[in-house]
């Protein structure tokens, strides 16, 4: 069988595997950037994907090669698809050729699964396999010279942190390499949804990161929604819109408790938590969850939200959070520790795949919301906030700038709805569909592409921005140094499970 | 630095009193649902084909539900046409013996053994915790992270997270033990010194659910380690999560027996 349909919101171009370096630079001539890339089997035959975005925010641009499962590898041109290539690999069983970083990534060294979870074969039952094998440190490239120290970091570490396991090869203060092993929580998220009702596999996508539940249950519904062609009524954009702004106000919060505790600012710390927690409880009276869980599904929302009134239940932390944030950029001590610290070039920003705040403080100019709108974005007032010197100063300013807006969307939207339904109506059309969906996270962009016939998901691919940043993470730590870096950490804002998947 | 400590200090106590009084601050927080048998159609299954995760059964051609297996996406409640299935405000579901989440009809009650009460009282008023990601979503991540905030201020209960398990008295697992992860936690476990206990934090953790089945996640703890209390959610919210630890030092009760949750 073809495969018949087509992505939405793309133009397509089907490239033979010879010619696909050179169209890749082709696309690079025309500033394009490459977003992710991902495998599919259609009937036994190999389908790769690339997905471009354009340089004025036109439709995106699909790349597509097909009937071959050795493809050269484009990581030595487009760094940023080394990973996605890695994890085709070990996940899909294709061969990249030439491939510059040739190491396990998903499936650690020690381990394997056999066939591969994502291969030809697996299509048929997803379930057949399991992975195996005992712990063995990574095959990296080893740092030697006099006087230089290994440390590994992990998996279990200090506090109540996400697990991951780091490498740091070091003399005295200076970190001369630094390699992240992740996928330790690796949960074959993408393989869970094949074979899943489409419409109701919402409560997984709310899974595969919790602090992002509401922008992963959002992109996967807009996926759904594009391959089936439901148009969602307009409050129901309008309240996805304050849900998924709610999300990004807690993160944020979140994420200037955590910078302040790196920078061992304690009330600084107690502040943000507190903060946090506010709208958490304001998220849980208003909707029922304080990870917003449960709140969306295909064709809309699952119940009306009362959320007239969160202006007046946002005036206290809208205060407080512009008191907050003017004391942190008050504060000396604080300032002195972030300025210079990680920086990361426009360039490296470019090249590595680094997405949402991350790469806004390095000077790219990029946001779903704006560039690519989707819920009710299209009909509400934003900036974008943008800095250039790429340290954590200019991450924190961003991420600052962009909880202000955060704010501001909040009681923009709850100020415009009208009453009206939550819910298209819709049947699940017969044959085969797929869909691109997207929403910019409090991290950056997320992508779910998806593939449904008859109703069942057959592929369901997560670009997550954890998985792009943290990519382009360590580029910021080699050669600085031990007391920075949890500070750097801090400024990215990173989470693991998002990554692992 | 002296205007953080005037704010500070300015800003007064935020911390709860809760449980001895005040909030838990989880107004709104919709829990575990609640089966009202009596409502219950026969030869009507639309719960138990709703439920993503399996949770529940049927017993002689009645309902039963695996609490361990809930995640609370509300789903049972929304398609049962009788009204059977009701949204609750349950969420303390903290429990020591997992068929406690299992919904029967006979009460049952459990004796706590002796030697359980001496550990609790040796530890009730310094409890250490090691904490360890076995592979979750990290929401169970963020709500233990929140223990420690000024709202819920675990410290002021006697109970501090530790970064080394040879000072762990309790270790606190989420996620559903994925593959790689199975041989860190038993290594984590056997660092730990005597006396030790376990908490299952999180449906994942207690069951796997909804990720066990897959080619890289486990099925939760069962098997695996020797776990003094089970606590479903998704996540178990930090009142939740305090509830369980004030029911392991034996400081507070215990609200789910067989599945059913006293007032």
């Amino acid at each position: 069988m073809n495969m018949a349909s087509s992505l939405n919101s793309c133009s397509t171009r089907l490239v033979a595997a010879d010619q696909l370096v050179a169209v890749a630079q082709e696309c690079l001539n025309q500033q394009m950037r490459f977003l992710m890339a991902w495998h599919d089997w259609d009937d036994q035959t190999c389908v790769v994907r690339y997905l471009l975005s354009q340089k004025d925010h036109a439709e995106f641009v699909l790349l597509e090669v097909r009937d071959t499962d050795t493809l050269p590898s484009l990581a030595a041109l487009v760094p940023l698809l080394g990973w996605y290539e890695r994890e085709m690999h070990d996940l899909g069983g294709l061969e990249f050729s030439g491939h510059p970083e040739s190491f396990p990534l998903i499936i650690h060294e020690g381990f394997s699964i056999s066939p591969p979870p994502l291969g030809r074969t697996a299509a048929d039952n997803p379930l057949q396999a399991h992975l195996q094998g005992s712990y063995e440190p990574p095959s990296m490239p080893e740092v030697q010279g006099d006087q230089v120290q290994d440390l590994y970091w992990g998996p279990v570490r200090a506090d109540v942190v996400e697990t991951g396991e780091f490498h740091y090869s070091y003399i005295g203060e200076a970190i001369l390499h630094y390699h992240p092993r992740l996928f330790f929580k690796h949960r074959g998220m993408e393989a869970r949804f094949a074979g899943q009702d489409a419409a109701r596999s919402v409560y997984l996508a709310e899974r595969v990161s919790g602090v992002g539940s509401a922008c992963h249950a959002l992109a996967y519904c807009q996926a759904v929604e594009n391959a089936w062609g439901i148009e969602v009524p307009l409050r129901a954009q309008l309240l996805r819109v304050i849900i998924v702004e709610l999300e990004r106000l807690y993160n944020h919060f979140h994420y200037f408790g955590q910078l302040a505790k790196t920078t061992t600012l304690k009330v600084g710390a107690a502040t943000g938590f507190l903060m946090e927690e506010r709208v958490k409880q304001l998220a849980s009276q208003l909707t029922g969850s304080r990870y917003l869980r449960s709140l969306l599904c295909v064709g809309g929302l699952r119940r009306d939200l009362q959320a007239e009134h969160l202006a007046h239940a946002l005036e206290g932390i809208i205060d407080e959070g512009e008191a907050y944030l003017n004391r942190l950029h008050q504060t000396a001590t604080h300032l002195d520790r972030l300025m210079g610290t990680g920086i990361l070039s426009l360039e490296s920003a470019f090249d590595q795949g680094a997405t949402g705040p991350v790469a806004r403080a390095s000077g790219l100019d990029r946001d779903l919301r704006r560039d690519h709108p989707y819920a009710a974005y299209h009909k509400l007032r934003f900036n974008v906030p943008v800095r250039e010197k790429g340290d954590a100063m200019a991450r924190s300013e961003v991420r600052a700038e962009s909880l202000r807006e955060a704010l501001a969307l909040l009681v923009q939207a709850s100020g415009r709805l009208k009453t009206g339904p939550v819910q298209a109506e819709y049947t699940p059309p017969s044959g085969e569909q797929q869909g691109l969906g997207w929403a910019e996270t409090p991290r950056g962009t997320l992508m779910y592409a998806v593939r449904i016939r008859d109703g069942r998901l057959q592929r369901v691919k997560i670009k997550s921005p954890s998985f792009s940043n943290w990519r382009v993470f360590p580029l910021t730590v080699h050669g600085t140094n031990l007391m920075d870096y949890a500070i750097n950490e801090a400024s990215f804002g990173l989470t693991i499970a998002g990554c692992d998947r | 630095m002296p205007l953080w400590t005037w704010t500070g200090l300015k800003a007064g106590k935020a911390a709860t009193r809760w449980p001895r009084s005040g909030s838990d601050g989880q107004e709104g927080v919709l829990g575990m649902p609640r089966l009202d048998i009596d409502k219950c159609r026969s030869g009507c299954d639309l719960c138990i084909s709703s439920c993503p995760t399996q949770a529940i059964h049927l017993v002689e051609g009645e309902p039963v539900i695996d609490y361990g297996r809930c995640i609370v996406c509300q789903r049972c409640v929304e398609e049962c046409p009788e009204g059977a299935m009701q949204s609750s405000y349950d969420w303390a579901f903290g429990v020591r013996q997992r068929s406690d989440l299992t919904w029967s009809a006979a009460l049952e009650s459990h004796e706590a053994e002796h030697l359980r009460k001496r550990i609790a009282s040796s530890q009730r008023r310094s409890l250490h915790i090691r904490h360890v990601d076995a592979g979750s979503c990290n929401a169970c991540e963020a709500e233990i992270s929140a223990l420690d905030n000024p709202f819920y201020n675990l410290h002021r209960l006697g109970i501090f997270f530790t970064p080394s398990p040879r000072f762990a008295d309790l270790l606190m697992v989420t996620g559903p033990v994925t593959a790689p992860m199975h041989d860190v936690l038993l290594a984590t476990w056997e660092a730990m010194p005597e006396p030790r206990s376990v908490i299952a934090t999180g449906t994942c953790a207690v069951s796997g659910a909804p990720m066990d089945g897959g080619y890289a996640g486990g099925a939760g703890l069962e098997k695996i380690l020797p776990v003094d209390i089970w606590l479903p959610g998704c996540p178990p919210n930090p009142a939740a999560l305090i509830h369980a630890l004030l029911l392991l030092l034996e400081r507070m009760p215990q609200r789910v027996t067989g599945g059913q949750y006293a007032e």
